[in-house]
């Protein structure tokens, strides 16, 4: 394990979950901190706390106080989401009184600017960092990830945070503050749609079901094609990539006797999209949304694959838990004790996916009392977006 | 480089492949003063030099891409034509040289050129190797390309993003590739802080597809132990209400949500109807919910008057989540990111001054910096060869003359 010898303290609330998560991925010991009586039922605290093993304390009551003053002495990190200036642990009081720590701090705006106390949720930092502007369609209302992501852009960079801070701290003995804006975090979402604005002055807007910005005539290229069974996601690319992938169509086409159109006169070899304008687009993609309606997703899958295309389906989530390439690479794992599968460790390490050590709840005091029963009796309560 | 950044400083980071998912870990690091070397070849450029926009002026040029420039600041550049063998071997010092490696080839490029990890490791066994793709190293489609726009909707986000009755949404760009790269930069920090402890190198086997799947983990988590399949809900969520975006004067959008009763009462006194609290229609998130179109109806009344900022400020000031839907012109005049100096300007030697793009995090003292500009293909070969490799100079004019450098 990487981070084996790395003990982490994690008293974050939703925003900051997925930080410990990935660091206890990596081999770090995460001890979770948690209020008694918290609800720990929820689907998204099983996905994301999964791995880290569980003190109920008090923060406000003397002897938990001395309990969690004595855990920080010995960690290396500690993981907050300070809500205010009350929060029981303060990061600014943890770096005069562990010096050696990295004490990250993760906030909606972050711990500067005038704006480092308003309130947000998830589809509120969506919307601060960009994303909601660019997604949805285009006269029509912008739109978040039904799923939240801002909580997993924010967790991300803390991660990152936390270990450039630990690798220095590694040289000089000292720790830091990492200060985590989620705000500032799902500007990386964005890719490189702000650099639009910064070269040319031309603003990036919602494209609904189509891709934007890749042709400098402004044509627009259709992402999402209806099929049997759902959606196939596939786009016109240029370079030596989507050469491939556009002869390799237009063979598979020829071979099933559809109907080419425009597609029969293209050279690909000379074929650019981004020179692409809206007519030509248009006449390309035709043949193509006929095609791709008789498919089902799996066909165009494995289809895909075997012709070394570009594109993939659009997958739900019974479609992801059943796809063979994750099953073959063993990423989704059972914990001991428990019924349910989690998400495995993001990363293969040396050949070996780091098993998952500790199921969701798994106590500090009895880290080997997960044997037995399944803990789940109930489905978990459905999660909502909250903080 | 024109500022300084000391976290990672001493940091040896070399970056084979090119687009987003590999050469953003090399940023990342690289705004914390790791010196990062971006390889490519002058006959195959990272394709975020020539195939994407914005290009500077809207004139095509290896050295005119904003998309490369995003995400290639504070790096060094160099060409090696790794089809030659002295390119390869070349390779290998360099290889010697570094702490890590970071390659987004397709899997089993790298081996096939003779730079795969064991045969790195044998040269430098406290070498850090983090290999990204698609699928990942192993498993029935390993070998399958792709890029991340396309594998968003694999992943589960697409099928989530979107309104119930209309089809799937795209994010913008490749946006699995930097949930990939964020992953990837935190696991080769972890593989180098265990070498530089340890001496021991390790291989990071980083499949996106895999990464995104932690980004659906609660969705996933949910599915596994009820069976419940989500779909996609528009600006919906199951305990908020109201919960969405609100159309404001301008053709601008505020995002907003109530959590609670006292929530909602906040935001009825915003909005100078305080009678909206005690109306039974909206007593409670489940009234609310039943008659959510007639309470959209007088919030948009409200926000429609307003400009996005204004609805957020009174909001905000009453104690209501609120932000508006920041564009992106909207980003570069934010406030909370302006204090943050989210965007920074640096000179490129063809771009001139333009903005690139911070991490979402920093550290109070040791704080990152966009060191320095992207740079032009292959701008550093002298300085990276000759200073930081130790080439002699025979030894640097006999690659060129082999044609190594073109």
């Amino acid at each position: 394990m990487l981070l084996s010898d790395v003990l982490i303290i994690d008293a974050t609330d939703r925003l900051g979950w997925l930080a410990g998560r990935v660091l206890a991925d990596l081999g770090a010991d995460v001890i979770k901190i948690e209020t008694p009586g918290s609800d720990r039922s929820r689907a998204d605290w099983r996905a994301f706390n999964v791995n880290k093993r569980i003190l109920e304390l008090d923060l406000q009551a003397p002897s938990d106080r001395a309990r969690i003053e004595d855990l920080l002495r010995g960690a290396d990190i500690c993981l907050l989401t300070p809500s205010d200036s009350s929060a029981p642990l303060d990061p600014h009081a943890l770096r005069s009184n562990y010096p050696r720590l990295v004490v990250v701090a993760i906030r909606p705006f972050g711990g500067v600017g005038p704006r480092s106390a308003w309130r947000a949720s998830d589809i509120e930092l969506m919307a601060a960092g960009g994303a909601m502007a660019l997604a949805g369609e285009p006269d029509g209302i912008p739109v978040r990830v039904s799923e939240p992501q801002s909580y997993g852009w924010a967790g991300a960079q803390a991660a990152i945070g936390a270990l450039v801070a630990l690798s220095h701290r590694d040289v000089t003995g000292r720790g830091d503050l990492v200060d985590v804006s989620a705000q500032a975090s799902v500007v990386t979402a964005l890719s490189h749609a702000p650099a639009f604005v910064d070269l040319l002055g031309l603003e990036p807007t919602r494209a609904g079901a189509f891709m934007t910005g890749r042709s400098i005539k402004g044509a627009r290229y259709r992402v999402f094609w209806p099929c049997r069974d759902g959606y196939i996601n596939f786009i016109f690319y240029g370079g030596v990539s989507g050469r491939r992938t556009n002869e390799q169509l237009v063979r598979w086409m020829r071979e099933c006797g559809a109907e080419l159109g425009a597609l029969a006169a293209i050279d690909w070899k000379v074929w650019d999209p981004t020179k692409a304008d809206q007519s030509e687009v248009d006449a390309i993609e035709a043949p193509v949304a006929k095609f791709f309606a008789r498919l089902s997703k799996r066909e165009f899958l494995t289809e895909g694959h075997r012709r070394e295309m570009l594109g993939y389906p659009v997958s739900t989530v019974a479609d992801i838990a059943g796809d063979p390439q994750l099953e073959a690479r063993g990423f989704f794992q059972a914990v001991a004790g428990v019924a349910e599968r989690f998400c495995g460790s993001f990363a293969v390490i040396d050949g070996v996916r780091p098993p998952l050590r500790h199921a969701p709840g798994a106590p500090l005091a009895a880290v080997k009392s997960t044997q037995g029963e399944p803990a789940m009796a109930e489905p978990p309560r459905r999660a909502g977006s909250r903080p | 480089m024109t500022a300084v950044a000391q976290a990672l400083a001493g940091l040896k980071v070399l970056e084979f492949g090119g687009y987003a998912a590999g050469p953003h870990i090399g940023k990342v690091l690289a705004n914390f003063g790791a010196s990062t070397i971006h390889m490519e070849s002058r006959e195959r450029p990272d394709g975020f030099r020539i195939q994407y926009p914005p290009f500077k002026d809207n004139r095509h040029g290896y050295n005119r891409s904003g998309c490369f420039a995003f995400f290639n600041d504070s790096k060094y550049s160099v060409t090696v034509d790794l089809k030659k063998p002295a390119g390869v071997a070349l390779a290998r010092r360099m290889a010697q040289w570094c702490d890590l490696i970071v390659e987004n080839m397709r899997a089993g490029v790298m081996e096939r050129l003779g730079l795969g990890f064991p045969a790195l490791a044998e040269l430098n066994p406290r070498l850090v190797m983090l290999s990204t793709c698609n699928m990942g190293q192993t498993g029935p489609r390993a070998d399958q390309p792709g890029f991340g726009s396309q594998l968003s909707a694999l992943a589960g986000v697409c099928e989530l993003t979107g309104v119930p009755d209309g089809p799937p949404m795209l994010l913008y760009g490749p946006y699995i590739d930097y949930i990939a790269s964020l992953l990837g930069t935190s696991a080769a920090l972890a593989g180098v802080i265990r070498s530089r402890r340890t001496g021991r190198g390790a291989l990071i086997d980083l499949s996106q597809y895999e990464c995104g799947l932690v980004f659906m983990g609660a969705a996933l988590q949910d599915f596994f132990a009820s069976g419940r399949v989500p779909t996609r809900c528009g600006n919906d969520d199951p305990l908020a209400v109201p919960h969405g975006a609100f159309p404001c004067r301008d053709q601008e959008w505020v995002a907003l949500s109530c959590w609670s009763d006292a929530d909602f009462a906040a935001l009825a006194k915003a909005i100078g109807d305080e009678t909206l609290a005690a109306d039974a229609r909206f007593a409670g998130a489940a009234a609310r919910r039943a008659n959510i179109e007639a309470l959209e109806e007088v919030i948009s009344a409200w926000t429609g008057q307003r400009s996005a900022e204004a609805a957020a400020v009174a909001l905000q000031a009453a104690g209501v989540a609120a932000y508006p839907v920041v564009t992106m012109a909207g980003l570069y005049a934010d406030p909370q990111l302006r204090a943050r100096r989210q965007f920074r300007v640096r000179r490129h030697a063809e771009m001139g001054d333009h903005a690139y793009c911070y991490p979402g995090f920093d550290l109070a003292e040791a704080p990152g910096d966009i060191v320095g500009p992207a740079p032009c293909v292959g701008a550093d070969n002298d300085f990276v060869f000759r200073d930081l490799i130790g080439l002699t100079q025979a030894e640097y004019d006999a690659y060129r003359q082999q044609g190594v450098f073109d």
